[in-house]
């Protein structure tokens, strides 16, 4: 089987955005082997100079190595029993040239100071080979070697520590809870992420990298016999960049109010109960009048929308035309950042990138072409402010630096331009979610992420939820259902009238966020707090067949 | 390590096998080789060449099962993986739907295996892109596509006597190509196993062509219209429902396959009957891999039948559950056409809307198969039989299962390519009516 129909066929609806994919897939090994450090980083350095000292010799100006190994641990059960524990690791070294002003790439899982020369002299041979095409010589921001230097995610518990036994107890008793409860089928799973990665380059970094993330989920269905409708609700959970602690909440990780929503920390015992009650309450919900509304949407749900509607089109590559053969370019062209004044939203709107965030997935010390990591604006009181460019981008945009944005799903892959965590930024003003609804006459709160899609240049987007509670003169009225909002997405941005404050902010995220060709997955954060859009367009799902 | 021949593979096989203590053992080599380039803004962007082998060791004790994973070939490599899958079948839990190992089976080869393309190059790949680019320079477009080729090899042997060999070459190409004021944008994509098919500079005329006459494009209401999918569009489209040919699914009633009040709707009228479905991985035109991963042989299976539901993939496990035969995964799907070519079925349209292809298709409701996405990269009206102009891309918020009710006429079945999977199929353009378009989207 391909990997790509592996990827397919066990896509299980994880939050996969472009494509149903897996980051770094590897292949099942024993679980004890994760508790192994790997590689030692002085024969990693080794074999890194190996490389570089290779793709030089034949004609390299620039390389960068990586070596990498990258773990994933899945546990997935539905019901009561285990349907798989998958223990994969993927091992490897990826090489990066430049030669006659072209970039060149090869990959090889042999990792032995003869296979990596090798791979190093196919590396500048594709690159020479490509030089043929290209006229424009690559332009790289310069940058700094940092020498040998090491940053790791800063984890209480590595969750490849806790014995798979205590995973599938965990899960088998939330699908118990959900059995219990009345659901009729539960799937769960835990999905853990170790990614070590050393760096080297000709700029003369040596970067030894060991990141974390987590993602413990479940999806829970209730059929009406009768009619034979179904409805789901999966969990409130978000993927994170840190450890097993991320299962360990207290009473100050829980947000109260019409469902408990978790903040830093996750109780899927607790959310596998109300969602099961959710769940119930779906099949009997009303279905949705089509119309404007205004959506107060909790963060659980926004981050998809901040996620396809403003961090993809702040993308750099997307907006020079890189990404055009695929995912597609972008609304938010030069110009508009030249201007200064291109009013993306409202004034109420900031919205930050950021590669340090504590607990979210795209946190590192340093990226995938050795850049130092940081944060920035892209959107600054409503107005386009910044992008998200890389090394070989920067000049674009005026900048002598890159902004360290480039990343690789795995040894195998070519590192390229993928977004850092972006956010929303709470609102200045003291304000709660019970203050915004009681303003709302006519509008819906929109609990979870549901079904999404935007175009190629992040225009008209459709978003579904989990959740959905109609607001009729202030108060909440009842669950409604067969709700997905449209809109343009600076009409969207524009009609934002309030932002919770800090004390409500949490993060969301894609632990599968697609891009590339071949295509790559990538793991980011979206971070905000609940805030309302006024006269957004609702449509009714409800079809028959 | 290079792609191994089928008695190089099976030699390896036995010599691992060899180790094994367990009850049943299941032993299986992949390895893959290949290469890419990315272009953009008529220049290569990135480009690389890879390659990965894998063993995989399955052991299994009673229920238990686990499996290791190497890629080092030396003998005591591969004892030690042996050892360690069975260390992991001692500890893994019982799994409830255990089925035993299959045992011996006649596979015949496959068709899938094109010297010329395991002998792509670097080069063979720049020149195919330079090709490409040269079209969208003298058409002043600007182009960005990507060619990736791929030599891959499996095989598993297990101890019950069970042995498969496969090896298959595939090369696709994608190219869009766009105007520099940012007005119009045309795409094609290709998808082969020999490499001698794929013309890249034909293509990329071909993309060239709907760039310039999508510029200038009009808006029209949303609403329900006639449409004629392209079979770009009609294969992504479709893709999200052939996924979905699950019989447990079905029978456990969270599919739009599921019956309601119970069951499944084998044996039922999904669809018109101009609708017949079907997988055979000894298909000239798309052949596919003759067995799959639980050593089943795949042959010929119809899906739809005029519109019934024939048949839905069983596991083994849920095939005995159910008391019925397995029905394998397939290695591929084929949709039957008619004798129309696209230009004819241009030209009996009154009303219509040509799309060329679709972007973003992402279920909305499981229970009907709802799909929402845009068409992209050439939408045009269609007026009297005639493409009058082009129009701004759509939203839909359709069923694939509904459009299949709403079939007009169907064209000449072609080789086609998903563009988000890659995979190939072969689909015919169609004519469907009242597809529904639920608004507008500013994007070129």
């Amino acid at each position: 089987m391909k990997r790509k129909d592996f990827i397919q066929l066990s896509a299980m609806g994880l939050g996969a955005l472009v494509l149903p994919n897996f980051s770094a897939f590897g292949t099942p090994v024993d679980p004890s082997r994760f508790l192994n450090d790997g590689m030692d980083v002085k024969l990693k350095k080794q074999l890194a100079d190996v490389a570089l000292n290779a793709a030089r010799s034949k004609g390299a100006t620039y390389a960068d190595v990586r070596i990498g190994r990258y773990l994933n641990q899945f546990v997935v059960t539905r019901e009561a029993r285990v349907q798989n524990i998958a223990n994969a690791e993927s091992f490897g070294v990826g090489i990066r040239v430049i030669a006659n002003g072209c970039w060149g790439f090869a990959a090889t899982n042999v990792v032995t100071k003869e296979a990596i020369a090798k791979a190093a002299e196919r590396a500048v041979a594709v690159a020479k080979a490509n030089s043929r095409v290209t006229t424009t010589p690559v332009q790289l921001a310069p940058q700094k070697g940092y020498g040998e230097v090491s940053w790791k995610t800063p984890i209480v518990q590595s969750a490849f520590t806790i014995p798979v036994k205590d995973k599938v107890d965990l899960l088998l008793n939330v699908n118990s809870i959900a059995m219990k409860g009345g659901a009729n089928f539960v799937n769960s799973a835990i999905l853990a992420i170790n990614e070590q990665k050393y760096f080297a380059s000709t700029d003369g970094s040596y970067i030894d990298q060991d990141i974390h993330r987590l993602f413990p989920t479940f999806t829970v269905t209730k059929i009406d016999r009768g009619s034979g409708k179904f409805e789901t609700r999966k969990s409130l959970s978000s993927p994170v960049g840190m450890g097993y602690e991320y299962l360990t909440p207290t009473a100050d990780n829980k947000v109260g109010g019409i469902v408990t929503r978790y903040k830093d920390r996750y109780d899927m015992l607790e959310d596998v109960k109300n969602a099961t009650a959710d769940v119930d309450q779906k099949l009997k919900a009303k279905s949705v009048e089509p119309g404007k509304y205004d959506l107060v949407l909790d963060p659980s749900h926004l981050w998809l929308t901040i996620h396809e509607s403003v961090a993809h089109p702040t993308e750099l590559d997307r907006v020079l035309g890189y990404e055009a053969n695929y995912a597609g370019t972008s609304f938010l062209t030069l110009d508009k950042w030249k201007s200064r004044n291109f009013q993306f939203g409202s004034k109420l709107v900031n919205v930050v990138a950021d590669k340090l965030q504590p607990g979210s997935l795209g946190a590192v010390g340093y990226d995938d072409e050795g850049v130092q990591c940081g944060k920035w604006d892209l959107i600054k009181d409503g107005v386009l402010v910044n992008y998200q460019a890389i090394r070989d981008q920067a000049h674009i945009i005026g900048l002598d630096h890159s902004q360290g944005c480039c990343y690789a799903q795995s040894w195998s892959d070519v590192q390229f331009q993928r977004m850092p965590n972006v956010s929303l930024q709470p609102g200045k003003e003291k304000l709660s979610v019970d203050d915004m609804i009681k303003n709302v006459e006519k509008g819906i709160y929109i609990i979870g992420d549901g079904s999404f899609s935007i175009d190629q240049q992040r225009y008209n987007f459709q978003f579904g939820g989990q959740t959905f509670y109609e607001i009729k003169d202030g108060k909440i009225a009842g669950m409604l259902k067969d709700v997905a909002y449209q809109a343009n997405t600076q009409e969207f941005w524009n009609s934002c009238t309030a932002i919770a404050d800090k004390s409500d902010y949490r993060l969301g995220g894609a632990f599968n966020d697609g891009k590339g060709q071949p295509g790559q997955s990538n793991a980011v954060s979206h971070g905000s707090s609940t805030t309302r859009f006024n006269g957004v367009n609702v449509i009714n799902t409800a079809r028959k067949i | 390590m290079a792609i191994l021949k089928k008695e190089e593979a099976k030699a390896l096989l036995q010599k691992v096998l060899a180790h094994s203590k367990a009850d049943e053992c299941e032993v299986s080599l992949r390895g893959e080789e290949g290469g890419n380039i990315r272009y953009a803004r008529n220049a290569i962007s990135t480009a690389g060449d890879i390659d990965n082998t894998t063993l995989s060791v399955t052991s299994y004790f009673g229920k238990r099962s686990g499996t290791a994973t190497i890629n080092e070939f030396n003998d005591a490599a591969l004892e030690r993986v042996v050892q360690r899958a069975e260390e992991l079948a001692r500890l893994a839990p019982e799994n409830p739907e255990y089925m035993p190992l299959r045992g011996p089976a006649d596979f015949k080869d496959s068709k899938t295996y094109v010297p010329a393309t395991a002998a792509i190059t670097p080069d063979t790949r720049a020149d195919a892109v330079a090709k490409s680019i040269q079209v969208a320079k003298e058409a002043q477009l600007e182009a960005a596509g990507f060619i990736e080729n791929t030599t891959s090899f499996s095989a598993i042997l297990n101890s019950k006597g069970l042995f498969a060999y496969d090896t298959d070459t595939n090369v696709v190409f994608t190219i869009t190509t766009r105007n520099s004021a940012g007005t119009g944008s045309g795409f094609a994509a290709r998808g082969y196993n020999d490499i001698s098919r794929l013309d890249t500079l034909s293509a990329t005329k071909i993309a060239a062509a709907k760039a310039n006459s999508s510029a200038g494009a009009k808006a029209i209401e949303p609403g329900k219209y006639t449409v004629i999918l392209e079979p770009v569009a009609a294969t992504y489209m479709l893709e999200n429902m052939f996924r979905g040919l699950d019989a447990r699914n079905a029978d456990e009633g969270r599919s739009f396959m599921s019956k309601p009040g119970g069951g499944n709707r084998i044996g039922e009228q999904l669809m018109d009957d101009k609708v017949t479905i079907y997988s055979d991985p000894f298909h000239p035109d798309l052949p596919a891999s003759t067995w799959n991963r639980d050593g089943f042989p795949l042959e010929k299976t119809a899906w739809i039948d005029k519109g019934v539901v024939k048949n839905l993939v069983y596991s083994q496990y849920w095939a005995k559950n159910k008391g019925v035969q397995p029905v394998p995964q397939p290695s591929n799907i084929i949709m039957e056409g008619g004798n129309a070519s696209l230009e004819e079925l241009i030209k009996s349209t009154e009303k219509g809307i040509l799309v060329s292809r679709l972007w973003y298709i992402r279920l909305v409701d499981a229970q009907t198969l709802l799909l929402t996405g845009l068409t992209r990269d050439g939408t045009f009206y269609i007026e009297n039989g005639e493409i009058k102009y082009p129009i701004k891309n759509l939203r839909f918020n359709e069923s694939p299962v509904i459009m299949l009710n709403n079939v007009e006429a169907l064209g000449k079945t072609e080789r086609s390519i998903s563009i988000e999977s890659y995979r190939s199929y072969l689909i015919p353009p169609m004519k469907i009516r009242d597809f529904t378009f639920t608004s507008l989207s500013d994007a070129i």
